[in-house]
């Protein structure tokens, strides 16, 4: 055997020790994205998830002007923190519709009293249905949705105060 | 002592549960009364990846999500809808990622290609100790 042949077994496992050394400080990315942006929204129809506002229809996504999708729930902790970045889009006039994951009127209304409501439509995905018809993997996320009802961009996990600028750019590129 | 307390809370503590206060969906953890579509929808379901709990199937995993996609399969499949179309269409919305049946995909083609290429290595390797044997 050539002394080529012979050192195969160590360029392997010097390869592999050098990938799992890499994976091991650089974790792969776990977020899977949805393969839906760029297309319409899927057709659904979404009974009010609270008394008092109305629920949530595709239909209501194409109304011509660019809006938010919001994915959350009462019971998920990220949306906390996520909450005053929605109030402060929705104070500089952005348009935000939300689907509310697995949640009770009960804890929505609390939640929505403590935290604050940006919404202008909330519809109630008690089985979590819509969500994975729109492709989202867990709460929250948040969809760019067009005028035309295409969604543009997806946000994994909760949006942040650096978020801000970003999401104003893309409604404007989008209308 | 107040340290030493602080330590057995924070030991003691349970994760923040991030789990909504709905119970499971209706066939998520109950079985279609017809038992061959009870059978098509376990081996879907044996063969989709939770969204949650990844690397585990959704038949596997007690994630809510997981929970509720398998109320979906068994509801669809009761349906008379194919298992094929049903895995075409969480494919469509999460990709290739969801389904653990390996495609054709250009990025699945060394697994294909590994069986022949590890026989035709086994065939040289064979060779190679024949021809040695026969020449001393």
């Amino acid at each position: 055997m050539s002394r080529g042949l012979r050192l195969i077994p160590i360029v392997l496992l010097v390869w592999l020790v050098i990938g799992l050394a890499w994976r091991l400080v650089k974790p792969a990315d776990t977020a899977i994205p949805s393969q839906m942006v760029e297309r319409s929204v899927p057709r659904f129809q979404l009974p009010a998830a609270i008394d008092g506002k109305k629920g949530l229809a595709s239909a209501d996504l194409a109304t011509g002007q660019p809006r938010l999708l919001n994915i959350f729930a009462s019971w998920c902790v990220p949306c906390v923190g996520e909450a005053p970045v929605l109030r402060e889009l929705q104070r500089r006039g952005v348009a935000i519709d939300a689907i509310a994951v697995r949640d009770t009127p009960e804890a929505l209304t609390a939640f929505l009293a403590r935290y604050g409501d940006p919404y202008e439509r909330i519809g109630a995905d008690r089985q979590s249905a819509v969500q994975i018809a729109l492709g989202s993997a867990g709460v929250p996320e948040t969809f760019v949705v067009d005028g035309k009802g295409v969604i543009r961009r997806q946000y994994i996990g909760p949006l942040n105060a650096s978020n801000i600028a970003g999401v104003l750019r893309e409604l404007e590129q989008v209308r | 002592m107040k340290r030493l307390a602080l330590a057995l809370m924070i030991v003691a503590a349970s994760p923040v549960l991030a789990d909504s206060n709905l119970p499971p969906a209706y066939w998520s953890n109950r079985q279609l009364p017809n038992p061959k579509q009870e059978e098509q929808a376990q081996a879907l379901m044996a063969e989709l990846r939770c969204l949650v709990c990844q690397g585990q199937s959704i038949a596997d995993s007690d994630a809510e999500l997981a929970g509720d996609m398998r109320d979906l399969v068994r509801r669809r499949i009761a349906a008379g809808e194919k298992p094929s179309a049903i895995r075409a269409w969480l494919i469509e919305r999460y990709g290739s990622w969801i389904s653990y049946k390996p495609t054709g995909e250009p990025a699945a083609w060394p697994l294909w290609l590994a069986p022949l290429a590890l026989l035709v290595a086994g065939a040289w390797l064979i060779r190679r100790r024949i021809s040695f044997r026969a020449k001393s």
